[in-house]
């Protein structure tokens, strides 16, 4: 036996061999290319489980380079399990420097958040998408949905939005909002909170989707019209919050709950922990610092 | 009525195989006319409505429509694109079973606006209003429009289905047993309905069905089909009262006399 067998198993650069990225790579060319369509792909198994960002995690270990800096977040959060067990598995199958940081990010992979820091160029938002298909709970067959995209037969689209104003008074419909990308493919914006679709919006930074199960990937190219659907008379609106950040004071960002106690006790912070971190670094503070520090005592 | 027909059919045949669906159809529709296609079951009825829907790719045969810009145009040569945006804007399809023509999910207004919605409509107000005019129009009550087509009775849902279908203000609708289904007293009612519609908005259609008092009640003319061949067609009174064929014969005496 040779010594390199004999070895524990090692893998090629970012986990992927060299043909499976190629075919990715083709893929999220096609993708860029036709902004907003959802390209099938030969997904592969992945050490982890669906739902856990397979989509994501293949997206990102195809453009991955030995230079890039990696950001992983989860709800916004670098250190929940989701965004830290990604961030270590591509540490050990790439060895690349990793980061919190937004602005020293060049590959940020997310999942339900875009960052509040403004993306800039050169900066890539890897989504990780559970359903591509923004149709799939109005018309259940795949054959149907796509030839409705292909023929551009959105009406669907706004009786989800009428059903929701007839029950709640208003779109009711707060993440996975609609999108109509350069005025032709309706697209699934994973399953962020409406507050980020405006980020969407000629953003700098190229935006990619990986969906593993369901097998497609799609994107955004930087400068590109992305509109969130709606009606003249009930107009797209995002999420406000009645008090800024607890911590950093922040406002006009999202906001997590944050329970205290038993006793109905809660706070509202910042879902971006990046954010929220170097706003208090910078000397911002919110009303409910103190008793952050004292609970984490 | 004009002098154009609105829907040339000529020599349409359909195979399953080697069984026959129906078997060189050939008719003229007019704008404004009602056409009954009778006869019992297996006859071939449902499968030329399809075809005629283009819900269907006939074996052999010609089907041409004139569209609103009142040229000829041959179903089998139109695009997709183009035979879709004509089946939910022109045309309308009112199925037998209700919940295969409407949304079992999604409210009663919904059901009526989606229409309006698939040709652009974007203010919710007007769409909202004109279902509600609708609904009103095949006596759903307006309190209704937030309910599901579920928590509908037969005959509701029906109607809506009709409304649904009618809210674009299509030129040619096709019916395939309208009122399979529903007891007596509630198809009167719903026949009354779309007597009424078809002679207010100058509708064209075709109607199937096995029920000769439909088609007397609402056709203009009929077809007779048996096995897959028209065997005899003119006007329905005639049809009824002086029937030619055996057949026919056959089927006229069948009616129960209560």
């Amino acid at each position: 036996m040779t010594t390199a067998a004999s070895e524990l198993a090692t893998y090629n650069f970012a986990y992927l061999d060299e043909q499976t990225k190629r075919m990715i790579r083709r893929a999220i060319l096609k993708a860029i290319a036709i902004p907003g369509y959802q390209v099938p792909f030969a997904s592969r198994e992945m050490p982890m489980p669906y739902g856990w960002g397979t989509g994501g995690v293949q997206v990102t270990a195809a453009i991955l380079g030995p230079e890039d800096v990696l950001k992983v977040i989860d709800q916004g959060a670098d250190d929940t399990t989701n965004a830290v067990s990604i961030r270590a598995f591509f540490q050990k199958v790439a060895n690349v420097a990793v980061t919190t940081r937004t602005r020293a990010a060049t590959i940020i992979q997310t999942r339900h958040r875009i960052p509040e820091e403004k993306l800039t160029t050169g900066q890539t938002l890897v989504y990780q998408v559970p359903i591509p298909e923004p149709l799939r709970f109005l018309e259940p067959r795949e054959t149907e949905t796509r030839k409705m995209h292909a023929l551009e037969e959105y009406g669907l689209m706004h009786v989800k939005l009428y059903e929701d104003i007839a029950r709640n008074g208003h779109i009711a419909t707060t993440y996975a909002y609609p999108v109509k990308v350069e005025g032709r493919y309706v697209m699934d914006p994973s399953p962020t909170p409406k507050f980020d679709n405006p980020k969407m919006h000629m953003s700098e930074a190229l935006q990619l989707f990986g969906a593993g199960r369901e097998k497609r990937i799609y994107a955004v190219p930087p400068h590109t019209e992305v509109v969130s659907l709606d009606f003249e008379d009930h107009p797209f609106e995002v999420q406000s919050f009645d008090k800024p950040c607890g911590l950093c004071g922040a406002e006009n960002v999202y906001l997590d709950e944050v329970v205290l106690d038993d006793r109905g006790g809660r706070m509202f912070v910042c879902s971006d922990t990046d954010h929220c971190e170097d706003r208090r670094a910078h000397g911002h503070c919110g009303t409910m610092l103190a008793y952050g520090k004292e609970a984490a005592r | 009525m004009t002098d154009a027909p609105l829907l040339k059919v000529r020599d349409i045949s359909k195979f399953y195989g080697a069984r026959i669906g129906c078997r060189n159809v050939s008719f003229d529709l007019w704008p404004g006319e009602v056409l009954a296609i009778v006869g019992e079951s297996g006859s071939g009825k449902t499968t030329l409505l399809n075809c005629l829907a283009t819900r269907l790719m006939p074996t052999s045969g010609t089907i041409e429509y004139r569209t609103r810009d009142g040229q000829m145009r041959d179903l089998a040569r139109m695009g997709e694109a183009e035979r879709r945006f004509l089946m939910r804007t022109d045309w309308g399809f009112v199925h037998q079973n209700p919940a295969d023509g409407l949304r079992m999910t999604v409210s009663a207004g919904a059901n009526v606006g989606e229409r309006l919605m698939a040709v652009g409509g974007r203010h919710y107000g007007n769409i909202r209003e004109t279902a509600g005019d609708w609904l009103r129009r095949v006596e759903i009550g307006i309190d209704r429009i937030d309910d599901q087509p579920r928590a509908f009775s037969g005959g509701m849902r029906q109607r809506l289905q009709i409304a649904r279908n009618l809210v674009t203000a299509p030129r040619l609708v096709f019916m395939d047993e309208p009122t399979g289904g529903l007891d007596v007293s509630v198809q009167a009612r719903l026949l009354d309905l779309v007597r009424g519609l078809v002679h207010d908005l100058g509708l064209s259609a075709i109607i199937v069905t096995h029920d000769l008092a439909v088609a007397r009640l609402l056709s203009h003319r009929m077809m007779v089909m048996k096995d897959g061949q028209v065997i005899e067609q003119g006007l329905t009174d005639r049809v009824l009262d002086d029937p030619r064929e055996a057949y026919t014969q056959l089927l006229v005496s069948s009616i129960l006399q209560v």
